[in-house]
């Protein structure tokens, strides 16, 4: 017999955590044994997600309450309690430091409308673009993947590297070749730092729209296109009538991800622009990493998490309710 | 074989241009930066500090010798290598027993455990990077099992942080496995365990696959947590990278000599195994 094996170390409860939710039931109507072991086969997961997830997730909102500043932060259960004083910090748009977060919120709404449209547009060209077979289109698809499998501060510093402005290759290209410009442009300072903080992103999470699409195309009936192309469709029309409404349900939940990743991102900026990133790059993560740690202050910082958290969260109550019925009335 | 083909005819010649120049843009696009990364890091250090230059005058491989001397860039590697492995073995068992109970059980809160399972995905890494950090230290000061610093820990945070994308791919994949298999097999005798990995996971291998690869990919490039759950001891590549950039100059040559040496197990392995993360998406995830 074997027995479910829990990695060492894991059976440690969180400090605080709710209790486990509910344990083997052995009263459940079927057969006596049945009835807890698919609870043992999820116990693990189960301790993992409250041991790294729920559990500090918890403990970090409990820290938005409390005055959490440098003198407390060895003992940080002795922080006394200031109710909403650090939410009140942080909204009050009329304070410098509400005021930062809200230009941060809107940097970050921009950033990440542009880089999920654009990923997705430029992965969903591509997978339609690669989906008949032709020469070299293994070599291609391989290239194409390359940046999603690229360690994060790898392919960021190489851009870096481009977007330096006196000897970077961009400003090579465009001022020196190209003459587009009169001087050479900054691009990780100032207000252009904001098209390199696009570019950046874009080139690392395209492939991932691509990869997904492309599995999704995979799926699709050949019947569908041999029945249209009998009826007279030519390609452009199996595109818009065929292709495209039959990746719907994969693009509802590719955007979602996508969008919650590219708002949470922390790496391109981080490594892009080192420890202050300029105004029109100061991307949320970042901006709140740097408030805690910069002014040791962590329960603000924990506020604009939570705040943070309560925004992505009602973007996809409302976002997954109402694509579906998009795709109810399409259908 | 293509798989799908719009139509059995010749595609027109707009379509074929349009592919052609949308191809081809994309090709320099992606390709650039791994051509500047790859030239750079065959380039003397003067060159690569000057004005940059599309064909490398003088080449070189020492970049390549002096990375390992001037971080411990070996000492990061074995420690990439061990929490990068260790997790991903980890996530891959736990999530196979979690998406077979999920994909083959009908239980009291099996929609709860998927739905909440899904919505980490949601939380800012940095909600939680500072109460796990304080959690490690806690728990390391009451019991004595030192995860802040220490290995341990970080394979416990990455096994985690790919869970929920391994458990969601694996129930998709398993539910495309026909359930009179493993009766059929219970029938004959097996457990439900012995069903599981007779039968489910034999069938499963491209969705094993495709989740090991993305366990693996997602420790080996992690910065955020690494940084700070680690010391000089227990540093992980993609941390130590940055070592480069850190010191008095910017060895760019060496940066990126070291970015392509550290980029190329991840690399390699996910373009020889892509074709099986493709099918499990196909066969799993995205139906």
């Amino acid at each position: 017999m074997t027995t479910t094996t829990t990695p060492s170390g894991v059976r440690r409860d969180g400090p605080g955590s709710a209790p486990p939710p509910r344990r083997r039931r052995f009263r459940l109507p079927d057969r006596i044994r049945r009835g807890g072991l698919p609870y043992l086969f999820l116990l693990p997961a189960l301790l993992l997600e409250l041991l790294v997830h729920i559990g500090p997730m918890l403990v970090g909102i409990l820290m938005s309450f409390k005055e959490l500043t440098q003198f407390y932060i060895r003992d940080w259960g002795r922080a006394p309690w200031v109710g909403l004083d650090n939410f009140r910090l942080t909204v009050d748009v009329n304070a410098p430091v509400g005021a930062a977060l809200l230009r941060s919120f809107a940097v970050t709404c921009a950033f990440t409308v542009l880089a999920v449209g654009l990923s997705w547009l430029l992965g969903a060209a591509a997978a339609i673009l690669t989906q008949d077979s032709f020469r070299g289109r293994g070599w291609l698809r391989a290239l194409f993947l390359t940046p999603y499998a690229l360690p994060a501060y790898a392919s960021v510093i190489v851009w870096a590297f481009m977007f330096q402005h006196d000897n970077g290759l961009v400003n090579h290209v465009v001022h020196d070749q190209l003459g587009l410009t009169g001087q050479r442009p900054f691009w990780l300072i100032g207000d252009n730092s904001f098209v390199a903080l696009v570019t950046v992103s874009v080139w690392r999470t395209w492939p991932f729209a691509f990869l997904i699409l492309t599995a999704g195309l995979q799926n699709i009936p050949r019947d569908l296109y041999e029945a249209s192309a009998i009826d007279g469709a030519g390609v452009w029309r199996q595109i818009r009538a065929i292709t495209l409404p039959s990746l719907a349900p994969i693009n509802q939940v590719l955007v979602l991800v996508l969008f919650l990743w590219t708002f949470n991102d922390f790496n391109v900026p981080y490594v892009l622009f080192g420890k202050s990133a300029p105004e029109a790059g100061d991307l949320i993560a970042v901006h709140i990493y740097q408030s805690s740690f910069v002014t040791w202050n962590f329960g603000t910082g924990s506020a604009m998490s939570v705040l943070l958290l309560l925004f992505l969260l009602l973007v996809t109550a409302v976002y997954l309710p109402v694509t579906a019925k998009w795709r109810g009335r399409d259908a | 074989m293509p798989e799908t083909r719009r139509s059995p005819t010749a595609p027109p010649r707009s379509f074929v241009w349009t592919r052609r120049v949308v191809l081809t843009l994309l090709t320099v696009f992606t390709g650039l930066p791994i051509y500047v990364m790859v030239t750079s890091s065959l380039k003397p250090l003067r060159e690569v500090a000057g004005e940059f230059r599309w064909i490398p005058h003088g080449l070189t491989v020492r970049p390549y010798v002096d990375i390992w001397r001037t971080i411990p860039l070996g000492r990061y590697f074995a420690n990439s290598l061990i929490v990068a492995g260790t997790a991903t073995a980890c996530s891959v068992v736990v999530a196979l027993f979690a998406a077979y109970a999920v994909s083959r059980y009908r239980f009291r809160g099996r929609r709860a455990f998927t739905v909440s399972v899904l919505a980490t995905q949601m939380f800012p890494g940095i909600l939680f990077l500072l109460p796990l950090f304080l959690l490690f230290v806690n728990i390391g000061n009451t019991t004595g099992v030192m995860l802040y610093g220490s290995r341990t820990g970080l394979i416990l945070t990455y096994l985690t942080f790919s869970l929920p994308f391994s458990i969601w791919m694996l129930v998709g994949y398993f539910d495309s496995i026909p359930r009179d298999l493993d009766q059929a097999a219970m029938v004959d005798g097996c457990g439900p365990v012995g069903a599981l990995f007779r039968v489910v996971i034999p069938a499963a291998v491209p969705g094993i696959v495709a989740v090991a690869i993305y366990a693996f990919m997602t420790a080996w490039s992690e910065v955020l947590f690494a940084s700070v759950m680690t010391d000089d001891r227990t540093r992980t590549v993609s941390v130590g990278l940055q070592s480069y950039a850190t010191l008095n100059d910017v060895y760019w040559n060496q940066v990126m000599a070291a970015s392509l040496v550290v980029s190329v197990p991840v690399v390699a392995g996910f373009l020889l195994l892509q074709r099986y993360l493709v099918a499990g998406l196909t066969a799993g995830a995205v139906k």
